[in-house]
């Protein structure tokens, strides 16, 4: 054993992979907007530039669709491009390069090519980035096939599952929640450590019940499953940590053994992961299911600026606590 | 000698292969014309009277150059080498078509030619033609990138913001603007305000010309220059190249739009035509060649559709394949 491992936020932890990425592969660079002298809004980026070099840290104009074009035609010509998008929100001005480019060029040129691209969006509330820079738009992206989606909730999945977008062959939307990124926890160093799609992760284990959640909710959810196990209630906490492919597999065995099930999401609830998620688990396991499906989502709303407004929409351990007692 | 005639550079058998593949791609498109009802497909687009633009620019690059196309992408499927059974294959939606029958008209490319693919979203090619450069150039490869699309494409943002990216990255792309006066049934003269599309290059800080589209040899000095320039490093150029779009916007398009006199007179300004008489006048072919040329392309068109009839059409069963590369990893824990 005695697996090393560093304490970092969970930004350091994306830009520890991109590093070694970059190192490990001269076909992997990186470009968006700001990301270069400044380091991204984030800074997740930081230092990149200095030590790769302009040719390989590519500041962009505003101009998204020429960024994503950029990124998605290198990958076609053998390149292993990580494009930025700065706020999810600005992924409404590229959705073509997405949706009819990167995720159709594969099936529609009949297997010939294929899009090593990974590309990066910070997302979710926060930091009162009201209506146009809070949004979480994850589940639109599971909509489109050719499109792999990821969304991890701290440090070690950062690295371990961006190092896995960077060496896939196929498009990749890595989706990094704003909050997770000053998530402070331990990173495995290994360069080689690597976190496949499609395995979900179990936080914690309990027979009560089942807690999926997504990216921020997770630490929500496991505060209140803290709280709940004074209570003698024992939660069951997963992450998915990719919605396509998703490990269907490992719920369904966890709502097999506790029979109830409560989704966190902080996208709005109309055709939300959680809807899909709620969907397939209604599908195949209906009959493992004591009671009805809970959603906790941020309700059908803009994202309102005041810090008041914000709180009182997205999940927090205080709903989720609630409702799994609605539950049990 | 005027600056159209044929260039020293040009051998005897390249120009003759110009020649053979501008008529290929015209008998290529009428039969799919006369075909329509049989492919079925409302959204296959003809590149009738526009074949010296793809030709002659496409003779302007090396055979490792990259193209992009247009969802009128045939002649430029042809014009970089591609071979047409496999073409006419996926237009009627075969397994052995060049997509699989995957992708259909607009969507055909061979990528072992480096065309990278017809695309059905008007201004999609060149944000990806900057990636494709932007490959070769990270990698000193030396090869550029052609990226054609037309007057409709002209007005769309996100070819405003690649060629910003072209000109600052010094990218090795020519954007090759093939006006043919109408989007689907809208004149230029609607959907812009100024006389030459070129002028815009002059906004990115490029060079940007308008050229007679319908002069093969034109195009290709034209695209020449600029290729060199971009090889050099110098970066992109716009070139405008002005034509007409025969036939309607589809194979099944009344065409009701334009008037029969402006039809009229650009048949008389026929590509195909000029060119012919000056490889007449340059002694490079005479009557028996040419009538042994159009024999051979209308067999060969031919072969390409008696080959595709008879092909089978995709199993079904494997309509879920090639969506990824990577398996679709479902683990579970």
């Amino acid at each position: 054993m005695g697996e090393e491992t560093k304490i970092m936020r969970g930004l350091d932890a994306i830009r520890l992979a991109i590093e070694e990425e970059m190192e490990r592969d001269e076909d992997v660079f990186i470009m968006g907007e700001d990301i270069g002298e400044f380091g991204g809004p984030f800074f997740v980026t930081e230092g990149l530039l200095k030590k790769f070099g302009h040719e390989r840290v590519r500041d962009t104009p505003i101009s998204e669709n020429a960024i994503l074009g950029c990124a998605i035609g290198a990958a076609m010509a053998g390149m292993r491009p990580i494009a930025e998008i700065m706020f999810a929100d600005f992924l409404c001005v590229c959705m073509e390069m997405i949706v009819n480019q990167a995720a159709k060029a594969r099936y529609m040129y009949g297997g010939q090519i294929s899009v090593p691209v990974t590309i990066r969006v910070p997302f979710g509330t926060g930091i009162m980035g009201a209506a146009q820079h809070s949004q979480s738009f994850e589940s639109w992206f599971m909509h489109v096939p050719g499109l792999k989606v990821v969304l991890p909730s701290d440090g070690r999945d950062f690295k371990g599952l961006m190092k896995t977008a960077i060496r896939d062959d196929d498009p990749v939307i890595f989706f990094e929640n704003k909050r997770t990124y000053f998530l402070t926890g331990e990173v495995p160093l290994d360069k080689d450590f690597t976190i496949p799609f499609g395995q979900a992760r179990i936080f914690t284990e309990g027979e009560d019940i089942t807690i999926v959640a997504l990216g921020a909710m997770i630490q929500e959810s496991l505060n209140a499953a803290k709280k709940l196990e004074a209570e003698n209630i024992h939660c069951e906490v997963i992450d998915p940590r990719t919605l396509v492919p998703l490990d269907k597999k490992t719920i369904l065995n966890s709502v097999e053994k506790t029979g109830k099930l409560i989704i966190v999401d902080e996208g709005c609830k109309t055709c939300s992961a959680s809807s899909e998620i709620a969907a397939f688990v209604a599908e195949e396991g209906f009959h493992l299911l004591k009671k009805p499906i809970i959603r906790l989502n941020t309700p059908d709303v803009p994202i309102p600026y005041s810090d008041k407004l914000e709180s009182a929409i997205v999940p927090n351990a205080k709903m989720i606590q609630e409702n799994v007692k609605r539950l049990i | 000698m005027s600056i159209n005639e044929l260039p020293k550079e040009l051998s005897h058998d390249k120009l003759i292969d110009i020649y053979k593949k501008m008529l290929l791609i015209r008998e290529f498109e009428q039969r799919i014309t006369k075909d329509a009802g049989r492919i079925k497909s409302p959204l296959v687009h003809t590149y009738t009277g526009e074949e010296a633009i793809a030709v002659g620019a496409c003779a302007a690059i090396n055979d490792d150059d990259y193209i992009t196309s247009t969802h009128r992408g045939h002649g430029h499927f042809i014009a970089k080498g591609g071979e047409i059974n496999s073409l006419m294959a996926e237009i009627y939606g075969k397994e052995v078509g060049i997509c699989k029958g995957r992708g259909g008209s607009m969507h055909v490319a061979d990528f072992s030619k480096n065309m990278l693919g017809a695309n059905g979203i008007v201004g999609a090619g060149p944000p990806l033609a900057l990636g494709v450069a932007l490959a070769s150039k990270m990698r000193n490869e030396g090869k550029v990138v052609l990226t054609f699309f037309g007057d409709g494409a002209a007005n769309q943002g996100m070819l405003h913001e690649s060629m910003n990216l072209a000109v600052i990255w010094k990218l090795p792309v020519i954007f090759v603007l093939e006006n043919n006066m109408y989007g689907w049934s809208t004149s230029v003269n609607y959907s812009s305000a100024i006389k030459n599309l070129s002028l815009r290059a002059q906004g990115y800080g490029m060079k940007g010309i308008t050229i007679n589209g319908n002069d093969v040899i034109e195009v290709y000095r034209s695209v020449k220059e600029a290729v060199d320039l971009a090889r050099k490093g110098g970066g992109p150029t716009l070139i405008e190249c002005k034509t007409y779009r025969w036939q309607g916007q589809t194979t099944m398009d009344p065409d009701k739009y334009r008037s029969q006199e402006e039809k009229e007179e650009w048949r008389k300004k026929c590509p195909i035509e000029a060119f012919k008489v000056k490889l007449i006048r340059g002694e490079i072919i005479d009557q028996a060649i040419i009538q042994e040329i159009e024999e051979d392309t209308v067999a060969q068109i031919e072969f390409s559709v008696k080959f595709s009839k008879k092909s089978p059409k995709p199993d079904s069963s494997t309509v879920l394949d090639d969506i990824y590369k990577n398996p679709m990893n479902l683990g579970g824990n």
